[in-house]
């Protein structure tokens, strides 16, 4: 067991030049069974793994990885959490997440430097600030901060934000979540990989998931690029190739593939001390620690695995982004990147069980997984844990495309898609 | 970003001219009334979403409108070409595609 990190370890190791710190996590080698497999080192996946060692005992866990840790998605994305979604289903899953967000340091002893800076959701349109007043009081009755702002109450919160008249789309007013924020993706991973780790999980990286073995109607082992892997019950969670994992099970999946980027600016000046989103204008943006903008765009609307983006869809977000903050029309923009995100038909995840036995599916977070990274892995390792949804994930299983049962949160709760 | 030729004007533009229109292909039952849940929901809302060749459909949005359907490889963005409907249909039947 590795040693805490507490502010006199820092000193500790100051002392002594940083030469004495171990390694976060073991990079292992595969054994040849497991209890549980998950396939999928991003956040939510060792999240997974994290909470199936700590709250239910389970021993013998490993997490595999096509690629490197912290490499996909969880660690490129633009960090913002927030829980203000309109439906109870949608709202008491992420609330459940930010809750855990808000003890996440402590609890896996990592610093994941969560920010509760507060998350504007503009409104352009009297119906936008409609459904934002609507949104508000659902929220509210749900016991989850919010409130509804006019356009001045803005301005004085955001100094820099464009409310004339004039604009195009000019701002009629927010919605506002204060206990919403940021937190550092890349710690994160490696924070959720530490903490698992620490509990005897397995992160076994470069190694891809090629087969499933399954016999009766019963999940069996994995082929892997680094040999076969027996296991008692498999957890995938591979974003924007579960459609890929599915098939080898032969498990349909209402999910299609789509490249979604973020980007990142020169370091400024501390110039923005809160989230701004906009679905009219479709961009969001805050100002990381470092000082840079970062930046969120839409999807191409067509299927990719391409991990890259196309330029109009940076040139609309830039857009989007000058129209609320005329004053950022000449930073320069340092870094840009695209991941696959898994997007499914009513915009909600998929956490749930399926036809075979022992396997396990959490997807479909499309455009906004970030932000339920610990409430996702720890629902799901009930479900894995138990063969039993979560009480807060029974409404997010597979079936609902077939009952009809949708959770409709696409353009109702502020999600920028 | 690539670039797609429609059949109907026989131009090759930018992708921005096109809207994409998903999975080409999908049949609608015949009869939803005797359709049961399960079929209806795969109807709606199941996607083959491969990574590999897909076949999708295309509307030249802003030129003659009409949908078209296009072969494409969704890892790398090659296209392998783009067809009418009814062309595109007796090209993916060839392919076993339907199967």
């Amino acid at each position: 067991m590795k040693k805490d990190y507490s502010v006199w370890s820092l000193f500790r190791q100051g002392l002594a030049h940083n030469e004495g710190w171990d390694p976060a996590w073991r990079s292992a080698e595969p054994k040849p069974s497991y209890d549980v497999v998950i396939v999928g080192g991003g956040g939510h996946g060792l999240a997974t793994a994290y909470y199936l060692a700590k709250v239910h005992g389970v021993r013998n866990i490993a997490v595999v990885e096509k690629g490197y840790l912290g490499g996909g998605n969880t660690a490129r994305n633009t960090t913002i959490v927030r829980s203000n979604y309109l439906w109870d289903e949608a709202a008491l899953l992420y609330e459940h997440a930010l809750k855990l967000w808000e003890g996440l340091t402590e609890d896996i002893n990592f610093n994941v430097m969560f920010s509760q800076r507060g998350v504007f959701n503009l409104g352009h349109t009297l119906q936008d600030m409609r459904d934002i007043e609507r949104r508000v009081n659902a929220n509210n009755l749900n016991g989850i901060d919010a409130m509804a702002l006019t356009a001045a109450e803005v301005k004085q919160r955001i100094p820099l934000i464009d409310i004339s008249k004039s604009a195009r789309y000019p701002i009629l007013g927010a919605s506002f979540q204060p206990r919403g924020g940021v937190a550092r993706h890349d710690a994160v991973a490696w924070g959720f990989a530490r903490a698992a780790s620490r509990h005897g999980v397995d992160i076994i990286e470069n190694c891809e998931v090629t087969a499933m073995d399954i016999a009766d109607g019963r999940i069996k082992g994995l082929e892997t690029t680094r040999g076969p892997i027996k296991a008692e019950k498999v957890g995938c969670v591979a974003a924007g190739h579960s459609s890929v994992l599915a098939r080898m099970a032969g498990i349909r999946m209402p999910i299609e593939s789509h490249p979604l980027q973020a980007f990142v600016s020169e370091s400024l000046k501390p110039v923005l001390d809160t989230v701004v989103m906009s679905n009219a204008v479709h961009g969001y943006l805050s100002q990381s620690d470092k000082g840079e903008l970062v930046i969120g765009a839409g999807i191409d609307h067509f299927n990719s695995y391409a991990q890259r983006g196309s330029p109009h869809v940076i040139e609309h977000t830039a857009a989007a982004i000058i129209e609320l903050f005329p004053m950022f029309s000449r930073v320069r923009m340092n870094r840009q990147w695209g991941g696959i995100v898994d997007t499914t038909p009513d915009a909600c995840p998929i956490i749930s069980k399926t036809k075979v036995r022992g396997l396990y599916f959490n997807c479909g977070w499309g455009t906004g997984g970030f932000k339920a990274t610990p409430g996702s892995g720890h629902v799901f390792a009930h479900t894995i844990a138990h063969d039993q949804p979560h009480p807060l994930n029974v409404a997010f299983d597979l079936n609902r495309f077939h009952t009809g049962h949708l959770i409709d949160e696409h353009g109702a709760a502020g999600v920028a898609h | 970003m690539f670039v797609l030729k429609c059949p109907f004007c026989q131009e090759a533009r930018e992708e921005e001219e096109f809207a994409y229109g998903g999975e080409a292909f999908i049949a609608r039952p015949d009869d939803p009334d005797k359709t049961d849940d399960a079929a209806w929901g795969d109807y709606l809302f199941m996607r083959k979403n491969p990574k590999g060749w897909h076949w999708e459909m295309w509307s030249h949005a802003t030129g003659c409108r009409k949908f078209f359907v296009v072969k494409r490889h969704t890892a790398t963005h090659a296209i392998a070409g783009a067809w009418t409907l009814a062309e595109g249909r007796k090209v993916y039947d060839a392919e076993g595609g339907a199967a």
